[in-house]
């Protein structure tokens, strides 16, 4: 499944990368050379095996629903971009609803 | 109620609808860190490396999250399951830090519930099936309009803990959307969970809807309505939407799937104009959480420890109390309600009297203040006292009243009310009778007719009476010391 | 391998002394002068990104004051340490080798930085890396790359070239570096110096900058095995504050300094030691199993059939973790923020310009193998081969072998600017990524040199094995050292 200009403009865009077009063909070529040795991958007879989800811990640790807030050891002003009265600012979103999920 | 324009098409349309609820569960901290989640506080002042997804922070499981969820998706109805995975659903908003939500896909907290919303006229039950119960957590806030070509951000919400409640397409017409919408809320408030509400945002609706000719059983497109902030505000949406889906039907044109937007200024639904395609959110397991193990033991503790359900409060209400359906429907709605008539009723004794009071004098105190049950100066211990004196003859109905109008003003007891306002039953003949003797000279005509035997005018000097003792005589008592001086 | 002028190489015999009340500023000082003679700063190796001497001595003060105070058992008193910039600390910035993060000091500390420093150890300096960790030759910073001491025409290895170099340069005896698929067994192999990636879980990753969360682990670099030792000690265990860190008791590694190797099972496996291998290092290999075998280590040839997936598993995987770990530089809340047309623009514009080409590379591929239509094919395919490699190391374990060894790296270190193809550049991964892929502890010690540069050979050994393949490794070295002594 060789990827396409098309491809590499559309998920820049899902990653917000803003990638120029000249870099374009020279990003296909790359990919598509990285993908083709995953192709290998196909061939490997995985029928019936459980892929790994968490290599770690066998079952999620709960924290009790209490205790105190972890600290920050500098204020926000000391890293946040923009701020003003407290609120973070970004440049207004072109449309408001656009792409908002929570509420 | 159907509006009428709606009752048109529905005879040659169906509607079908699904609806999605987010609820915000009631912990004290956050879903995956010890940020406090109570709502209010100056902007940005609930945040830490976690929730502000600074490089290197992670997530860690809230245990109370874990149990309000299970206590929820008990209450629904549904199976809970012992393995659930997190998944990452990835996007960009500025009101999302990681850039991706922490939620559940493919393998959710439960599956397969059910609530009844009514009864059919033969008599059985209207259900509606619960898909999914899900846990998640919240963004933050986004508010628009504040600064000028800016979006100003608050992450104190980010990371609160929600369930999002996913319903098959069951519903067939507002009406039941609404119910389903009651019941869920009425569930989840008595399962304190959460505090279900639109108006705090606690509680939120997306809705799922088509239409489909009648008789017909495959689906329509569906279009998912959002941007509802109350119940009524669903039901208008879902008819407005459900008119426009049909009329393009009736013009032989396609329904597209897209998200459609509830202005509830105009009253109408149009569409967002956020760019589709762009959602895709490549989910994939949680790789800084493992699997969340649920015992089955712990499962069964939380079905066990589970508060009182709706259902089975109305039924005790029945059996224990004697009220009526419509009573209990009252009574029964709202939990913190039902809880204040219960005080009330097993401190009084009588629940009918009670009821009766709650129904009328307390919730009209509460609608005249604007207010909730839980910010009501009457405690139900005060109520239960002034409603014992009620019994006891120390003070009259028309005195009770008075009396509670003033407690519900000052939060004050009733006996101390009754004496400062001297509205305590006054029975002792000596006063009785100087109150007589001056009716009697006030009013010398009505005197001289009841002493020359005209009995009707008993209740009108009686009346005098009452009113010169602002209503504290004994009336009985005062009918009998008339009747004396009658010579009969 | 202990280059002229080096700080003394035993962090224990130092911490030691300082408890006994030497000056705790005098190690730190030593330190600072060797990074200055060595020429670790930008117009030279560019191993160390930031610095701060004052700040530095004024912690060892507070050392010597706790000391004083009665703390009279500090592991790592007054011992100089290095943390690679991927790795957060509040007091020097945190950059990850990234304009995206310049300037950056992050509000809180990593678990793992917290536990050196109770532990009296002194941060000297950030080291330098490649990019969000994606790289094997901490040539893709964007603070320049990093020269590897032994023969500054060549790369030191990566992503965590500048800690494994700052151990060899004799700046430091342990650094922190950190694992995703060889960043510390690789550099410490080019370096010469030790090199542990723990079992998944072992260390915290709190404070570790997410590259890909189910593979990464903080790993810790030694001038010898007993430094590596000690600074795995001091950092493994729980951290509640990470939901993958294993609830396991921590063994006090520095005791198999004195087992022995009798008896030990060795095992071999033939897919590490392809015909290709370079013969120098293959001779160094088998004469370390010699050795190994004079001591009483017996060793068997083994197969782990799924190595040459390892690679194209890891690709898939490890962009598709970071593709999602990444979103979150986005000019919101910390870091880089650039304007372009609106919101959008502005995540466009910042990532653009903050982001190098790998990293860039990195994300589209990983965004790319987890989008709609091509995760089932890719991301899920991965995720089962990756059941299968890790299930080849518990078939091998099983059957009764205590231990693994193999040659660490496919070459020696490679010279600046040679590997320009992004796939010859993973390669170099080949024989680290499969255990990052099942989870298991592995190391490198230097066993030898081929025409002047260091090479590393590889222990690798069960879950949560870390004492196991110590043993060895103390034993290897002990025989190595007194061979290599003139």
């Amino acid at each position: 499944m060789p990827v396409t200009p098309a491809d590499v403009l559309h998920i820049a865009a899902l990653a917000r990368l803003g990638v120029a077009p000249e870099r374009v063909p020279s990003l296909v070529a790359e990919l598509n050379g990285i993908l083709a040795h995953m192709d290998t991958l196909s061939a490997a007879k995985t029928r019936g095996v459980v892929p790994v989800s968490s290599i770690g811990a066998a079952a999620q640790p709960l924290r009790a629903d209490g205790g105190l807030p972890y600290p920050l050891a500098r204020s926000l002003e000391n890293f946040v971009p923009s701020m003003r009265e407290g609120l973070l600012l970004v440049p207004r979103l072109a449309t408001h609803e656009e792409a908002g999920e929570g509420a | 109620m159907t509006s009428p324009a709606v009752a048109a098409i529905a005879e040659r349309y169906e509607m079908v609808v699904g609806l999605e609820v987010h609820v915000q569960l009631k912990t004290r901290t956050k879903a995956f860190c010890n940020c406090s989640s109570a709502f209010g506080a100056p902007p940005n002042t609930q945040v830490c490396p976690v929730c502000l997804a600074l490089p290197g922070a992670l997530p860690v499981l809230n245990v109370r999250a874990v149990e309000l969820a299970t206590r929820a998706a008990i209450a629904l109805g549904c199976t809970v399951h012992g393995t659930s995975i997190f998944a990452r659903k990835n996007y960009f908003y500025p009101d999302l830090p990681k850039g991706y939500q922490i939620t559940q896909f493919d393998r959710p907290l439960a599956t397969d519930g059910c609530v009844v919303i009514g009864t059919r006229a033969d008599g059985s039950p209207i259900t509606v099936g619960v898909t999914r119960v899900h846990m998640e957590e919240d963004a933050g806030k986004s508010i628009h309009d504040r600064y000028t070509a800016h979006t100003a951000i608050d992450l104190n919400r980010a990371g609160v803990p929600l369930i999002e409640i996913v319903s098959e397409p069951d519903m067939r017409s507002t009406v039941e959307a609404g119910a389903y919408l009651r019941v869920v809320k009425q569930i989840l408030a008595y399962m304190d969970v959460s505090d279900v509400s639109m108006e705090a945002g606690s509680l939120r609706v997306d809705a799922n809807v088509s239409a489909r000719a009648r008789g017909q059983t495959k689906l329509g497109t569906k279009t998912e309505v959002k941007n509802m902030n109350s119940f009524s505000a669903v039901e208008r949406a879902l008819d407005a939407e459900f008119i426009r889906q049909c009329g393009l039907l009736d013009r032989g044109e396609k329904v597209l799937q897209q998200t459609m937007l509830w202005d509830g200024a105009t009253g109408q639904v149009r569409p967002s104009r956020s760019k589709e395609g762009s959602h895709d959110y490549r989910y994939f397991p949680e790789p800084d959480l493992p699997p969340l193990v649920l015992g089955a033991e712990w499962i069964e503790k939380v079905r066990s420890d589970l508060p009182e359900r709706p259902a089975h409060r109305r039924q005790r209400y029945a059996s224990d109390y004697g009220l009526s359906e419509k009573e209990i429907d009252v009574l029964a709605a709202d939990i913190a309600l039902s809880d204040y008539f219960e005080g009330v009723a097993r401190q009084h004794g009588d629940a009918k009297v009670a009821g009766n009071w709650v129904m009328g004098e307390v919730s009209a105190a509460l609608n005249a203040r604007g207010i909730d049950i839980g910010d009501f100066r009457v405690r139900p211990a005060d109520l239960s006292k002034l409603l014992n004196m009620v019994r006891d003859s120390m003070v009259s109905h028309s005195a009770a009243k008075r009396i509670f109008a003033i407690m519900a003003e000052t939060g004050n007891l009733p006996e101390q009310i009754a004496q400062r306002e001297g509205l305590l039953i006054v029975s002792d003949d000596a006063a009785l009778r100087e109150w007589i003797t001056e009716v009697m000279a006030e009013h010398p005509a009505e005197a001289a007719r009841f002493r020359s035997g005209e009995k009707k005018l008993q209740g009108v000097l009686v009346g005098f009476v009452m009113k010169k003792s602002k209503g504290s005589a004994d009336p009985k008592r005062v009918n009998q010391l008339l009747a004396e001086r009658t010579g009969t | 391998m202990t280059l002229p002028g080096s700080v003394e190489g035993r962090a224990a015999r130092l911490a030691t002394a300082v408890c006994k009340g030497a000056p705790a500023e005098d190690a730190i000082g030593r330190s600072y002068r060797r990074s200055e003679e060595i020429g670790a700063g930008a117009d030279g190796l560019n191993i160390v990104l930031w610095q701060d001497e004052r700040e530095a001595q004024e912690h060892a003060r507070s050392v010597a004051h706790r000391i004083d105070e009665g703390e009279s058992k500090l592991p790592l008193a007054g011992v100089p340490v290095a943390i690679k910039d991927n790795i957060a600390t509040t007091t020097l910035p945190t950059t990850c080798g990234s304009r995206i993060l310049e300037g950056y000091v992050s509000p809180f500390e990593a678990t793992a930085v917290a536990r050196l420093r109770a532990a009296g150890a002194v941060v000297v300096g950030k080291t330098n890396c490649d990019e969000f960790a994606m790289g094997s030759s901490t040539e893709h910073s964007a603070y320049g790359p990093t020269r590897n001491p032994i023969d500054p025409a060549r790369v030191p290895g990566g992503s965590s070239g500048g800690s494994a170099a700052a151990v060899a340069a004799g700046i430091v005896p342990i650094a922190l570096g950190s694992e995703t698929g060889g960043s510390v067994r690789q550099p410490a192999s080019f370096c010469g110096v030790v090199g542990i990636k723990p079992t998944y879980g072992r260390v915290s990753r709190y404070g570790l900058v997410a590259f890909a969360s189910s593979l990464d682990q903080i790993g810790v670099f030694g001038r010898t095995v007993d430094d590596a030792a000690l600074a795995l000690e001091v950092i493994a265990g729980r951290d509640t504050l990470d939901s993958t860190s294993a609830d396991r008791p921590v063994h006090r590694y520095r005791y198999e300094a004195g087992t022995t190797v009798k008896g030990l099972v060795i095992g071999v496996p033939k897919e590490y030691f392809p015909a290709s291998l370079d013969p120098g290092i293959r001779e160094l290999c088998e004469r370390a199993l010699e050795i190994l075998r004079g001591l009483g280590a017996t060793t068997r040839e083994v197969s782990l059939p799924h190595t040459d997936l390892a690679i194209p598993t890891y690709y898939i995987i490890a962009p598709a973790e970071a593709s999602s770990n990444l979103a979150r530089f986005d000019g919101v809340r910390y870091g880089l923020r650039m304007t372009g047309d609106g919101l959008q623009g502005m995540y466009e514009a910042t990532r653009s310009s903050g982001f190098g080409a790998e990293v860039t590379r990195r994300i589209l591929l990983g965004t790319y193998v987890l989008s709609a239509g091509y995760y089932d094919a890719y991301y899920r395919k991965a995720q089962e081969v990756r059941s299968l490699i890790a299930q080849d190391f518990l078939d091998v374990f099983a059957a009764g072998v205590d231990v693994l060894f193999t040659p660490t790296t496919p070459t020696t270190a490679f010279p600046l600017g040679a590997k320009s193809d992004p796939y010859e550049m993973y390669l170099s991964d080949i024989f680290t990524a499969t255990a990052n892929l099942a989870g298991v502890p592995a190391m490198s010690l230097p066993i030898g040199m081929v025409e002047g540069l260091p090479v590393g050979g590889q222990f690798i050994a069960p879950h949560f094995g870390e004492s196991r393949m110590l043993g060895a490794a103390y034993a290897l070295e002990g025989v190595l050292a007194t061979q290599a002594a003139p």
